[in-house]
């Protein structure tokens, strides 16, 4: 009876629910995480296919293994997504037209900040009188 | 002059989180109007040896209404089906979504089957290919298959009035 559990036990851990657990190359195994880790799981709005738990991400996890095993390229993959999906599916927003100012916006805020940061600096100490300065340490 | 900078970096601020926050983040580009119907071959649902594809799809006007016995909207936007198939407007197929045949088949025998044939999809394989997010979804797909029209979520009565008729009928005409 003992013996039966704990090869229940072992195999509870051999069989883990993961997709990614029927080893079957680990290269591939690699890639298809790789892949899983850059789409958005179209259910859960903020997890990566890879570690989410939702159904729908356990199938495309699975599909995302067909695909690389039926010979498709990571980006074939990532593709197909799109299609259906839409740029939704992508956790990371690709640089193009619609997305230029989210991409843009911090570095343009950086240089207005920055630009306004020396002009108000440089105006305070031409208006600065030398007794002033030595006060400020 | 200089005391309106602060009023017009907080109004600036203001409208973008404004515009960010009546984003629906559910609502997600539709990818597949007017693009054809993906090609797929899959099991109908009362009889695993004949296959549905594509071509089940085109020379006529198809609503295809994604379910499955697990989804409780489903059963609110049943009896809407229901009466859809008895005004007999449109060729209804049912996509039956990450289900178990036996399941399935004894609820649609519990709620009644309004649909014509039924996909039988266990693996999500034609669900993600239509960018399916959650059930009931449904498609409305013109005479040479192409996708015409998706809605997300149960079909209200008023819903199948107001847009999903008039625009069967009007690709009906085309």
């Amino acid at each position: 009876m003992r013996s039966f559990f704990s090869c229940l036990f072992v195999a509870f851990f051999l069989l883990g629910p993961s997709a990614f657990s029927q080893v079957n190359g680990a290269e591939l195994d690699a890639r298809a995480r790789e892949i899983g880790q850059s789409l958005r799981c179209v259910v859960c709005q903020n997890q990566s296919i890879d570690e989410s738990d939702a159904p729908l991400a356990q199938d495309m996890r699975k599909l995302v293994k067909k695909r690389l095993i039926a010979g498709d390229s990571n980006a074939d993959v990532i593709a197909f997504m799109r299609e259906t999906y839409g740029d939704y599916v992508l956790l990371k927003p690709p640089v193009q037209r619609n997305t230029y100012p989210l991409w843009g916006l911090p570095f343009l805020i950086l240089i207005v900040g920055l630009t306004w940061f020396f002009i108000s600096g440089s105006k305070k100490r031409s208006q600065t009188t030398d007794k002033e300065e030595t006060s400020i340490k | 002059m200089r005391g309106l900078i602060p009023l017009i970096v907080f109004g600036v601020i203001a409208i973008a989180l404004a515009i960010g926050l009546t984003n629906d983040p559910r609502r997600m580009e539709d990818m597949l109007i007017d693009q054809p119907f993906p090609e797929f071959s899959l099991p109908t649902l009362y009889e695993p040896e004949t296959q549905h594809s594509k071509s089940d799809i085109q020379n006529q006007v198809s609503l295809i209404n994604v379910f499955g016995s697990w989804c409780v909207t489903c059963i609110v936007e049943h009896p809407v089906l229901m009466n859809i198939a008895e005004t007999e407007t449109v060729r209804l197929i049912g996509h039956n979504w990450r289900d178990e045949r036996d399941k399935a088949i004894t609820w649609l025998a519990r709620q009644g089957n309004p649909y014509d044939s039924i996909i039988f999809d266990p693996d999500s394989t034609l669900a993600i290919s239509l960018g399916v997010t959650a059930a009931p979804e449904t498609f409305i797909t013109d005479k040479q298959g192409r996708i015409r029209y998706k809605h997300s979520g149960d079909i209200t009565e008023k819903d199948w009035e107001t847009v999903l008729k008039p625009l069967i009928e009007s690709l009906q005409a085309e």
